[in-house]
């Protein structure tokens, strides 16, 4: 069975270690907080300027000047801290952030992500994936395997216009988990219940099997 | 005004000067820290022409999207503008030129116009439409390509408390974009919901001095929320 939004959020909380400063994504990376192991720290970044979001606040909690990076209203944690959005895409850029988990259109086994833009269809900008994408060296992108018509979105060549160039080395999908290494998907895991060549058949761009690939574990 | 006394009573002294064709950088991160009267004022006034950078272009009805309605834009530049239909019919339509650019690199720009600093390197669109016909440069095996700062006539920001000499202090994630807009304007203008007198801020405690500040207003302000997200208990 495909992974559901609810299990995708799970398994990228497995990337966590204690420590870790996130940028999570709008949309299914947003749902990892929600799995943030008990026994471990882990500060969110939003990008507009925050350092230790918290979650939704209640009704009585709401502030206008408080919102994300998806313009949401939040609430801060202890230890939180304000700066501006210079100093946010800094420490982006500067590499400082451990962890950025975003969502994409299509993925290829160069690396190369597309994410922002459909020619002639969607045209909203890009916000700050781009500085995200280039900044992070721990990226890993969010997606369904294929398009709902059961196009491949992991690609020998995106075909859409880039959010960046060769920066992605990790991908999770509906259906399995991969690295990107040297022009190649390695597949590392799969959802349970999903076969090898189920994923074999829905990825494009070159895939290398190892003997074992396990299956994911919730 | 007077010395360093910044503050103006009224929201046309505070835009007096701006003219059609200028170019504007604005504070505000969506719909919030926006400098929402300056922006009714600019439409009070009717001017033309504009070509203005920040992060966002408002929703319909609120902040910059109500300039969109007498057509006083002409070019935009901004990350994301997803959230409001008359902008996207304009852009369609290409009666609005509209200039995407990412929001870090937006940021940097307004930083680096209000530091003097021309342009900078950085790898974020390298190998992306926003890097075509860019100088491309590599340093230590990463491609780089170079931006050039942003600077305008005018900024006009939001900040939470001022002194009388514009030293600034923002409130939470209102601050975003504010800082830097206000440093890259030749003349910047800041409204705040408080002005105290000088000597009642902490200098310690101040997020930016008024040395970048040109006029200061006090308003009252609606602070319309995009998204209402709440937790149920």
């Amino acid at each position: 069975m495909a992974l559901t939004r609810e299990q995708l959020a799970q398994r990228v909380a497995q990337e966590f270690q204690d420590g870790y400063y996130v940028n999570l994504g709008i949309g299914i990376p947003t749902l990892a907080a929600n799995y943030i192991p008990n026994d471990m720290q882990v500060v969110l970044q939003s990008e507009n300027g925050l350092l230790g979001m918290g979650p939704f606040p209640l009704e009585e909690e709401i502030d206008a000047d408080l919102i994300n990076a998806g313009k949401q209203t939040v609430t801060m944690v202890e230890g939180a801290a304000i700066f501006s959005s210079a100093e946010s895409f800094g420490m982006i850029r500067g590499g400082h952030v451990d962890l950025t988990v975003l969502g994409a259109f299509e993925v290829d086994c160069q690396g190369n992500i597309a994410s922002w833009m459909i020619p002639g269809k969607l045209i909203k900008g890009m916000g700050g994936a781009m500085d995200l994408v280039a900044g992070a060296d721990n990226i890993i992108v969010t997606m369904t395997h294929a398009s709902k018509s059961g196009q491949s979105k992991l690609l020998s060549e995106c075909t859409l216009p880039l959010t960046g160039k060769g920066c992605i080395r990790r991908v999770l999908t509906d259906l399995a988990l991969m690295d990107i290494e040297d022009g190649k998907f390695i597949l590392r895991e799969r959802a349970p219940g999903v076969s090898v060549d189920e994923i074999i058949n829905l990825t494009d761009g070159e895939l290398v099997v190892p003997d074992h690939v396990p299956e994911m574990t919730f | 005004m007077s010395g360093f006394d910044k503050v103006v009573t009224s929201y046309e002294e505070a835009l007096a000067g701006l003219e059609d064709d200028m170019t504007i950088i604005a504070g505000g991160f969506g719909l919030c820290g926006i400098p929402e009267n300056l922006i009714k004022e600019i439409k009070r006034k009717g001017t033309k022409g504009l070509t203005i950078a920040s992060n966002n272009a408002g929703v319909d009805g609120f902040g910059l999207g109500i300039l969109l309605e007498d057509k006083q834009i002409k070019k935009m530049i901004a990350s994301y503008v997803g959230e409001n239909a008359l902008f996207e019919a304009q852009m369609m339509s290409g009666e609005l030129e509209v200039e995407l650019t990412p929001q870090g690199t937006l940021a940097e720009k307004m930083r680096a116009g209000g530091a003097g600093i021309p342009a900078f390197y950085t790898a974020t669109g390298y190998g992306t439409p926003v890097g075509e016909g860019k100088e491309m440069r590599e340093f230590d095996g990463r491609h780089y390509i170079l931006e050039e700062a942003l600077s305008g006539d005018f900024s006009i920001a939001k900040a939470w408390k001022a002194d009388r000499h514009g030293n600034l202090m923002f409130r939470k994630t209102a601050r975003n974009f504010n800082p830097m807009a206000i440093t890259a304007g030749k003349i910047s203008v800041v409204e705040v919901e408080e002005i105290v007198e000088v000597g009642q801020l902490d200098p310690d405690e101040i997020h930016l001095p008024g040395i970048y500040v040109n006029r200061l207003i006090k308003g009252t302000f609606e602070k319309t929320i995009e998204q209402r997200t709440v937790r149920t208990a």
